[in-house]
């Protein structure tokens, strides 16, 4: 298996935590992996040192067989972060051309992106103006722009309708069919029915990397909130 | 750095500026109330003549300084900064693209205000006002470049408010504007060799005083200009693409 990111031994402390002791995890390429766990598990950490953007204290992180955060990656990675990053004083179209503009993606990119995110009726509204889940839309088009190779979308479902989610993820899974890798992390975990695998995070330690039906099996749990449960009670009853 | 891309940042930017009435507004009337006030309240004296250039350098100064911290503050607190720091823009070009941005809202702002102070409140200048209006246009620069420097060391809006005492007002008290600069006392005279607003403000009197100010003038816009220079490579230094 083809593998988009290679993470190893990575150990990453914030604020005098440690938020992963030493987490080593292999993200296959071509598919649409979610990374869940409750808030706090160290999904956005994890995020964080794959986009290149977080101190790690050790340990390697390799995206597309570069270091991560390396100049190779910049265009070929697309990173939306948990709450919307856009430029609240500028419209979507000039938000998402702005992006488009700084991976030298041309401009109908930035049109076919906000269509992709179904705001084409507020392409000349200003982003301010938006609702949060419209928001977080522009964000994510502003992350399309440009084809990248992977995406690394942090919670980009958080607030939406569920008409919208299953857009997205049907989208996800439109890019993921066209080779693009997709990490996506997410707290509600009726969204691991929605992925092609599923990285189980809790306090950065990793609980499970199987496909949810292989999850299921192995835990004799109905879905993956009680998989996730039978997973916790199983690693308490072990420390005790 | 790539010059595609730095004026790609500039031209947001501006963009961004241009829904911002209120905020060109304040950028082109506050040197102009505050010269007027000036010029209003030391009527019928010498002081306005002696003082006004020297302020029509440090007004656009304050004004950009400020506008340009909180605007990366700003870039800092929504995120904005940190994906873009995931592109392919360098450091340098955020540094340089809000410069020229800035830089471009400096030239409108410097020809406002000279054309004001000139014109209505009737400013004795010797030498021709279009270098009036260039060391402006370097003092706002600078403002910006400095801010852009400041606002890396600054974690919180508050902070970033603070900078503007901390980097702005030693300077403004060593520039020349209170105590002619050769009358300071022996110690501060080499700090305020150094320091940048020493030379706009020499610029500026240069201009004030002199026919043919450019032998002066130049000397000073490139030390302005060395400043300016070592602000941005300094600011893109500093700013970090990993944060804890």
């Amino acid at each position: 298996m083809n593998h988009a990111i290679e993470v190893e031994a990575l150990r990453v402390v914030r604020g005098g935590r440690e938020v992963l002791p030493g987490l080593t995890v292999r993200i296959p390429s071509g598919m649409v992996v979610g990374l869940l766990g409750p808030s706090g598990s160290g999904k956005s950490t994890l995020i964080r040192a794959i986009v290149g953007v977080q101190v790690v204290a050790s340990g390697t992180v390799t995206v597309l067989g570069h270091p991560a955060g390396g100049a190779a990656l910049r265009d070929r990675v697309g990173y939306v972060t948990q709450s919307p990053s856009i430029y609240d004083d500028l419209t979507v179209r000039d938000n998402v051309r702005f992006f488009a503009r700084m991976v030298g993606a041309p401009l109908e990119s930035a049109e076919r992106a906000i269509e992709v995110v179904d705001l084409q009726s507020h392409a000349s509204v200003l982003a301010g103006h938006l609702s949060g889940g419209q928001r977080s839309r522009v964000s994510l088009a502003s992350a399309l722009v440009g084809e990248p190779d992977l995406l690394v979308l942090d919670e980009p479902t958080v607030g939406l309708d569920p008409v919208l989610r299953r857009d997205l993820w049907q989208l996800f899974h439109r890019l993921a069919d066209a080779g693009t890798s997709l990490l996506v992390s997410s707290h509600v975990m009726d969204e691991a029915t929605r992925c092609d695998r599923l990285l189980l995070l809790r306090e950065g330690q990793l609980m499970a990397d199987e496909p949810l039906p292989a999850l299921l099996e192995r835990t004799g749990a109905a879905d993956a909130e009680q998989a996730f449960l039978a997973l916790i009670d199983a690693a308490e009853a072990g420390v005790r | 750095m790539s010059p595609r891309r730095t004026l790609v940042v500039a031209g947001r930017v501006l963009r961004q500026l241009r829904i911002d009435h209120r905020t060109i507004a304040l950028m082109l009337l506050v040197p102009v109330v505050l010269l007027g006030l000036l010029a209003w309240i030391y009527n019928s004296t010498p002081v306005f003549d002696r003082i006004g250039p020297a302020l029509l350098g440090v007004f656009p100064f304050v004004v950009m300084f400020i506008v340009t911290s909180v605007a990366t503050l700003r870039e800092r607190t929504s995120g904005t900064l940190e994906r873009l720091l995931t592109t392919p823009m360098g450091k340098a070009d955020l540094m340089f693209g809000y410069a020229l941005a800035f830089g471009v809202m400096a030239i409108l702002q410097a020809v406002v205000a000279s054309a004001f102070a000139i014109y209505v409140c009737g400013l004795d200048v010797s030498g021709p006002a279009w270098v009036l209006v260039v060391v402006a246009v370097a003092d706002a620069v600078l403002g910006t470049a400095l801010g852009l420097l400041a606002s890396g060391f600054a974690r919180t809006e508050f902070q970033a408010v603070q900078f503007m005492p901390a980097f702005v007002l030693p300077q403004f008290l060593l520039c020349g504007l209170l105590v002619v600069r050769d009358q300071l006392p022996s110690v501060l005279q080499p700090i305020s060799d150094v320091l940048p607003l020493s030379y706009a403000v020499d610029a500026m009197n240069a201009v004030a005083a002199q026919t043919e100010p450019l032998g002066e003038a130049v000397p000073d816009l490139a030390v302005i200009a060395l400043w300016i220079a070592g602000s941005l490579l300094l600011g893109s230094l500093t700013l970090r693409r990993r944060t804890p």
